[in-house]
């Protein structure tokens, strides 16, 4: 936690009043790392019906360029689970597993 | 060239309305509040008759006028508005945002006290409740200085080395509603001195879009509340003093951090804020003829407050008094006892302190009053301690 506290900017080095001088930077805010349960996408099970992507509050469900699911953004995902309980029982593609179990993986 | 002054008599709130006419602000938004009502009230009809071009918002409250005075600010707009007591109470949480945000707003207070009970009358409760939210704090005497503070405070709020919010204080009905001579400027000189307006930055600037208000956690918070910090501790006390001697260059009446009278050769003092330094210094002349070396010192900025100079001109005086109209049910006297003892305690030889709560809820302070209080320090001194540390003044027991 020191040294990556160390990378950030001092009090004198950073804009007037709490200030952003650019818009739309919430998606350049890590907030990945406040999850305690992670989420793993099975990509042989998924049946790209896309509920997962619907339901996401964080908008974490990667699609790809052809707009199939194709992953969880974890820079963002904070672990709430509403992607696994609402992919559909028969399908089960997305489950929840502690982040303990990936000491610290990416 | 000569300023051209008109002598005319005004009340404070008159005074302070035809100050922020001069002004001219781009945006106020108020709401109505005994005792500083009228200060809108009047600012209200100059906006209808035309003479300003401000854009004036009625709100539903002061919390609401506070937030939309910091909401015309942030967008770049020189904002404006006006409270007092019960309003200041309800704008708590957004006066702490207009100082987060460095946004230079400029506030008339009308010092009034704070329910309950209920009271419309004077004392500083309201604005000594304000003095941690990051807001510059600027106390007047009478008419006159409050005319002359806040126009001074939009050259300081607005300072770049500064972009803080200003409040200016003065006593209510003592001052709001007590009509005086006011020396007041024309219009061209008051804009000349205060300048354009130019925004730290300003939400309507579409062409480099920002974000304001954004959330920080334990890994940015501190850094920003320590950058606030920085104009208090070491910008602003300096830049009070230019434009006070700015002023005086122009208008002909220089301003200081505080008043001292006749503290010079003094042996027992008093410090004072808002009106009760004009009865003061009716005792000191008085004691002063009787051959009792008193002093007064009064205190014109509060926040940021000026440890080390008041440390300066106290360190001679044997006894002082420390006079607080607000009692800050600490459980050790008022606020600025606390300030003033904290200044002193640096000194190698300390003058003896002691505290007077007086005047709450506009309760009248007399010169009998101030008078008794010379004649407690004058025993304090030859005695080498106050029977009480903390006293209440002019109560009835």
């Amino acid at each position: 936690m020191a040294t990556v506290a160390n990378k950030l900017p001092g009090w004198k080095d950073l804009p007037i009043g709490g200030l952003i001088e650019k818009p739309g930077t919430s998606e350049a805010y890590k907030t990945g790392d406040w999850r305690s349960d992670r989420p793993i996408w099975d990509a042989e099970k998924c049946i790209d019906c896309k509920i997962c992507w619907m339901y996401c509050p964080d908008s974490s469900i990667k699609l790809s360029a052809e707009g199939k699911v194709d992953g969880i953004d974890y820079m963002h995902c904070k672990g709430c689970g509403i992607c696994a309980e609402e992919c559909p029982k028969k399908v089960n593609a997305i489950t929840m597993h502690p982040e303990s179990e990936f000491h610290g993986e990416k | 060239m000569a300023i051209t002054k008109d002598r005319i008599a005004l009340t404070g709130n008159e005074a302070i309305a035809l100050a922020m006419k001069q002004i001219n602000p781009d945006v106020c938004a108020a709401y109505p509040i005994t005792p500083a009502t009228e200060i809108m009230q009047i600012f209200a009809s100059y906006v209808a008759d035309g003479a300003v071009d401000t854009e004036l918002v009625a709100v539903e409250s002061e919390h609401s006028a506070m937030s939309a005075t910091i909401g015309a600010c942030a967008a770049g707009a020189r904002s404006m508005t006006a409270t007092s007591s019960q309003g200041l109470a309800l704008m708590w949480e957004m006066l702490y945002i207009a100082a987060g945000l460095r946004l230079p707003i400029v506030m008339p207070m009308v010092n009034r006290a704070l329910s309950a009970p209920i009271n419309i009358h004077c004392d500083h409760s309201d604005s000594m409740g304000a003095r941690d939210s990051g807001w510059i704090q600027i106390n007047s005497e009478n008419s006159q200085e409050a005319y002359d503070n806040l126009i001074q405070a939009m050259r300081i709020s607005e300072h770049p080395d500064v972009l803080l919010p200003s409040m200016v204080t003065f006593d209510g009905f003592i001052i709001s509603h007590c009509m005086e001579p006011v020396e007041t400027y024309s219009n061209e000189a008051i804009q000349e001195f205060i300048g354009a307006y130019k925004a730290p930055y300003a939400l309507l600037d579409i062409d480099n879009p920002i974000t304001v208000g954004a959330i920080d956690f334990h890994d940015f918070y501190f850094e920003h509340r320590r950058a606030l910090a920085e104009p208090m501790l070491n910008t602003v006390i300096p830049v009070v003093e230019e434009i006070g001697r700015e002023f005086g260059k122009k208008f002909g009446r220089t301003y200081e951090l505080f008043e001292t009278y006749k503290l010079d050769d003094a042996e027992v003092a008093i410090v004072v804020l808002g009106s009760t330094a004009g009865t003061a210094k009716v005792v000191i002349d008085e004691l002063r003829a009787k051959g009792v070396k008193a002093g007064m010192l009064k205190i014109r900025l509060y926040r940021p407050f000026p440890y080390a100079q008041v440390a300066e001109v106290l360190k001679n005086v044997k006894a002082v008094a420390v006079l607080d109209r607000s009692d800050g049910l600490a459980g050790f006297g008022g606020p600025v006892f606390g300030e003033i003892r904290s200044a002193l305690y640096d000194l190698p030889k300390r003058p003896i302190t002691t505290n007077y709560v007086y005047g709450l809820g506009g309760r009248d302070v007399t010169l009998a009053h101030i008078a008794s209080v010379y004649n407690d320090l004058l025993a304090i001194v030859s005695e080498g301690a106050p029977q009480n540390l903390v006293n209440y003044l002019g109560v009835r027991e």
